[in-house]
């Protein structure tokens, strides 16, 4: 493993840079406000190929590694964390499909999925369950050529906006995280609907909304994989979402550290730059420092799950540590920007209120704390 | 149709720019380079018109080792091929030693039409463009809006003093391309992963039929004695008092002391 980029590595982060500094910039801080998703963003993101970048060349993705498109989604973040975890969450169904997929799936799927002419979701946690998948609810019941859904999804992003859901849900009650399994349900099917859409602290811009199946039929060939590896197909999904949602917190940092260290340097009181205090000092550094540690640790991560090494305490510590960083960072930066940093007008209040979700998804720090726990105690 | 763009890396336009004392260029410490974003206007309505018609795409740039970088990302844009005229001897920034490189290096070549920015935002010369089509004896149109080709001749709107002029002019010619013409596209993943496999020739002094002495600084035409920053703004003065009184006060500042009425 090298610190350094590759030369296309380098030019693909540069590229994405620029365009989320053009495109996602002047909309970030207006979208959160309204709560308003921008499908167009999407469409533009296809354009220029970043929504196919898990996803084999053969159908139709660029098929990259992990390396590569945690650079892609840290760059992202920096502007608009909402946009970061949409292409995180557009991946997830993409590597789900092509681990566990038949072909016939792969052909129908991963195609419109990499290219952004369907958006995907990924709906495992419900109402009473969450990481702790083997308590789900909702069932599927063979009848026949079909599965029949019962149940509800609740927290999920880009629900009702998605087309292509990747639906976790029990084909035996009776057992508990082996009784999983894995469905693709595409938005329209009769009994498929939407709930709630979700008020939330942050991160608004992008729709978070509860999906309700009810005798909702689908053909049984959109079974992923067999019965009972839905909980593999969980656990991978979550191990693979800990690491982007790691480098999206790197970013949300990063972009709260760059906002301090200018505001800092501009900022007068008793007629010098507050800069120029060891206080505002020793912040900086302690923040600059927490952020190198946790974008190494992230990159550690992917490297190991590129060269298909265990991978899942990495990251686990990886997600842990970046976003309790991007927490403690984004709240220094509100506490460098003084009155300012409170007030709307000011964009790290945005990303203090953004940090603080990447703390909870893909598993709350508390569950992550329990994955390095069981892997260093075995 | 063969296009060739000329294009130029230059610092980004957010850096801070910084003159060392002594120095007759900027310090490029710590600065990002892109390509000069007219060059990119260049570029994206050269891949239009590929695009629309058929042909190849060429990038030439001047400069040193690094201005590779800005002609792989032209390539990841989706140009064919590059030409990079690398040679210590190459580097100046005098218009006329650059605009006869390129033009020794554009008789070796074919084309059709060549584009250009109409300037460059580094030292904003204005001339590249303009001397090229003089020394390559071909028509040119600067500071172009929009451009449509037909059978062997192109129809330029180009920005003047409170107006457009649309000329009309035989191909090949050089046209200068002004912001408004089109909005440049971002390098696609899929581009970025192929520019490394496009062609990109370094040529040096000897490969364009040029002597050492005509081009780079030996060549050049024009010396840069100094270069400064410009002084700090001065702090602004408010005038206080009834609007009657301050208006005359005004008035008396800037006939007597900025002396502009």
């Amino acid at each position: 493993m090298s610190f350094d980029l590759t030369e296309e590595q380098e030019s693909l982060r540069r590229t994405v840079e620029k365009f989320a500094e053009k495109e996602l910039a002047p909309i970030a801080a207006e979208a959160e406000e309204k709560g308003e998703f921008h499908r167009e963003i999407f469409e533009k993101l296809a354009d220029i190929g970043l929504l196919g970048i898990p996803c084999p060349e053969q159908y139709g993705g660029a098929g990259l590694d992990y390396s590569t498109y945690i650079l892609v989604i840290e760059e992202i973040a920096k502007q608009c964390l909402a946009t970061a975890v949409g292409l995180a969450v557009q991946g997830l169904p993409q590597i789900m499909i092509n681990l566990f997929g038949s072909e016939e799936q792969k052909k129908q799927y991963l195609a419109p999925l990499a290219s952004g002419k369907k958006l995907g979701a990924f709906a495992l946690t419900e109402a009473g369950a969450g990481s702790d998948a083997a308590s789900l609810k909702t069932t599927a019941t063979l009848d026949g050529d079909s599965y029949v859904l019962n149940g509800s999804k609740v927290f999920i992003t880009h629900g009702g906006v998605a087309d292509i859901y990747l639906v976790m849900a029990k084909t035996n009650p009776g057992e508990g995280a082996r009784g999983i399994s894995s469905f693709i349900v595409e938005d329209g099917t009769p009994g498929f609907s939407c709930g709630k859409t979700e008020k939330k602290m942050g991160m608004r811009a992008s729709p978070t909304r509860e999906i309700i199946l009810e005798d909702c039929r689908i053909p049984r060939k959109n079974l992923v994989g067999k019965e009972g590896d839905g909980f593999k197909i969980a656990m991978i999904a979550l191990d693979s979402g800990r690491i982007t949602i790691g480098a999206a917190a790197v970013g949300v940092a990063q972009a709260a550290f760059d906002e301090s260290v200018k505001y800092a340097k501009q900022r007068e009181q008793f007629g010098q730059p507050i800069a120029s205090f060891q206080a505002i000092q020793f912040m900086l550094a302690d923040m600059g420092t927490a952020i190198r540690a946790a974008r190494n640790m992230v990159r550690e991560a992917a490297y190991l799950k590129d060269k298909g090494k265990p991978f899942s305490h990495v990251a686990a510590m990886a997600k842990l540590f970046a976003t309790d960083t991007a927490m403690k960072v984004t709240t220094d930066a509100v506490q460098i920007f003084g009155g300012y940093g409170y007030m709307q007008d000011y964009p790290v209040e945005r990303l203090m209120r953004a940090a603080k979700v990447t703390q909870i998804v893909e598993g709350t720090n508390q569950i992550q704390r329990m994955v390095i726990a069981r892997h260093l105690l075995k | 149709m063969k296009i060739i763009v000329l294009m130029k890396q230059v610092p980004d336009t957010e850096t801070k720019i910084q003159v060392k004392p002594g120095e007759t260029a900027i310090s490029t410490d710590g600065v990002t380079f892109v390509i000069n974003p007219y060059d990119e206007f260049a570029i994206e309505e050269a891949l239009r018109i590929k695009e629309a018609k058929g042909g190849d795409v060429t990038l030439i740039t001047l400069g040193w080792d690094k201005a590779a970088e800005a002609l792989r990302t032209g390539l990841a844009m989706g140009a064919d091929k590059a030409v990079h005229l690398n040679d210590p001897a190459f580097l100046t920034n005098d218009a006329h030693s650059i605009a006869l490189a390129l033009s020794k290096t554009l008789k070796k070549l074919q084309y059709d039409l060549i584009l250009c920015g109409k300037q460059a935002i580094d030292y904003d010369n204005h001339q590249i463009g303009v001397r090229v089509a003089e020394m390559l004896g071909i028509p040119h149109v600067a500071v172009v809006t929009k451009l449509v080709l037909e059978d062997g001749k192109a129809v330029a709107h180009r920005e003047i003093e409170g107006g457009t002029e649309v000329v009309e002019t035989p191909l090949p010619a050089i046209i200068t391309c002004q912001k408004g013409l089109n909005e440049p596209r971002y390098a696609s993943l899929k581009g970025i992963m192929q520019a490394k496999k496009k062609p990109l020739e370094a040529k040096k002094v000897a490969d364009v039929d040029a002597s050492p002495g005509e081009v780079g600084q030996a060549g050049a035409k024009t010396v840069v004695l100094t270069l400064t920053m410009p002084p700090d703004r001065a702090a602004g003065k408010v005038v206080e008092g009834e609007p009657e009184d301050a208006a005359r006060q005004v008035v008396k500042l800037l006939r007597e002391e900025a002396k502009v009425i």
